[in-house]
């Protein structure tokens, strides 16, 4: 199989033996290892948890250590990229501070108002509050949607998709309590009512979460307060 | 623009966006039924000057169209050419200022 991998703006071209059940981050690996030890990549749990491994493979945002060549093999030949949307530190490498940066400023860290001394909040599991946090919260922090986004492309200040899902499972969350600072950080040009709806990030999300609902359930609620007054 | 005026913008393109739906559904009907049997430019006119339903009909018409195409515009001019801020937004102006009167001197010509 030829593999062609981005370097410095030009494609690196390998040939790599075909294994059965072979995934993507083998092949990375086995270039690494075998052909070139100066090629640049990240990895950690190799089994879809860490959200550390994703890269463009014939120009489609994937998690690679969970994508077999198999699947996404055309005609004989492989194509790697680092991640869209993102700057490259080298090789296939990308640096993730800006992506983690917008969860930061889309307000995605937990704020409770019960101290030690007060009682559980009691959380039912099926209410409906609940379920939206259930239907975003299995997020791996990987940037696929981040790169599939093309409002980020065009829109550099976007929050992006993760960001904005987090958000939305923090919004739902009974026990949070700065929800309209949160809406404020969420309204604007670069907030959730950037969003086209074009669905790329849901299409992408190897974890088949939906960032698409949940920043429609931002737009209605980021809306609600505006239409209140609250913001 | 802050945060409170761009939400105002957006729920503005989603009301003018459903309004145009219904419009554009029985502005496209009416043609079709209208010209079936092969209509004159004057039989036309004949039919529809003086009518005050449809002038008002077609006045909301005209209404949905200059809120919702500058706003959407607006959106496709910073994100395809990163024209932002006041300028762009004045000129968005003329432009909405140039489609009601554009839309409404027709609505006039043909109602009226």
């Amino acid at each position: 199989m030829k593999v062609l991998v981005k370097r410095n703006e030009a494609f690196q071209e390998f040939e790599v033996p075909r294994e059965p059940s072979q995934t993507v981050l083998d092949v990375v690996t086995y270039i690494q290892r075998r052909l070139d030890p100066t090629l640049a990549y990240r990895y950690a749990c190799r089994v879809g948890m860490c959200g550390s491994c994703a890269m463009m493979v014939n120009d489609v945002p994937r998690w690679t250590c969970r994508t077999h060549v198999d699947k996404v093999v055309h005609r004989d030949r492989l194509e790697i990229a680092p991640l869209r949307n993102l700057p490259v530190i080298r090789d296939l490498v990308v640096d993730m501070r800006e992506f983690f940066d917008k969860w930061a400023r889309a307000k995605g860290e937990f704020r409770g108002g019960r101290s030690r001394q007060d009682e559980f909040e009691p959380v039912r599991p099926d209410a409906p509050p609940r379920r939206e946090v259930d239907a975003g919260i299995e997020c791996i922090g990987c940037a696929v949607c981040y790169a599939a986004c093309d409002v980020v492309k065009w829109n550099p200040d976007y929050l992006g998709p993760a960001a904005l899902n987090r958000a939305w499972t923090l919004f739902n969350d009974v026990r949070e309590k700065d929800n309209l600072q949160r809406l404020r950080a969420l309204a604007g040009d670069a907030g959730c009512h950037a969003c086209h709806s074009h669905v790329s990030c849901t299409e992408r999300c190897p974890k088949h979460l939906s960032p698409t609902r949940s920043i429609a359930g931002l737009k209605r609620e980021v809306a609600k307060a505006a239409l209140r007054g609250d913001l | 623009m802050t945060y409170k005026s761009e939400t105002i913008l957006w729920l503005a393109q989603r009301a003018s966006a459903a309004l145009l739906a219904l419009c554009v559904a029985v502005h496209l009907v009416t043609i079709v039924y209208a010209v079936r049997g092969g209509l004159s430019a004057a039989e036309i006119l004949e039919r529809t000057r003086g009518s005050s339903a449809w002038f008002a009909f077609y006045s909301i018409f005209v209404l949905a169209v200059t809120v919702h195409a500058p706003i959407g515009l607006r959106s496709v001019l910073a994100e395809w050419l990163r024209w932002r801020g006041r300028s762009r937004d004045f000129a968005l102006l003329v432009f909405a200022a140039f489609l009601a009167w554009a839309g409404m001197r027709a609505v006039l010509g043909v109602f009226a």
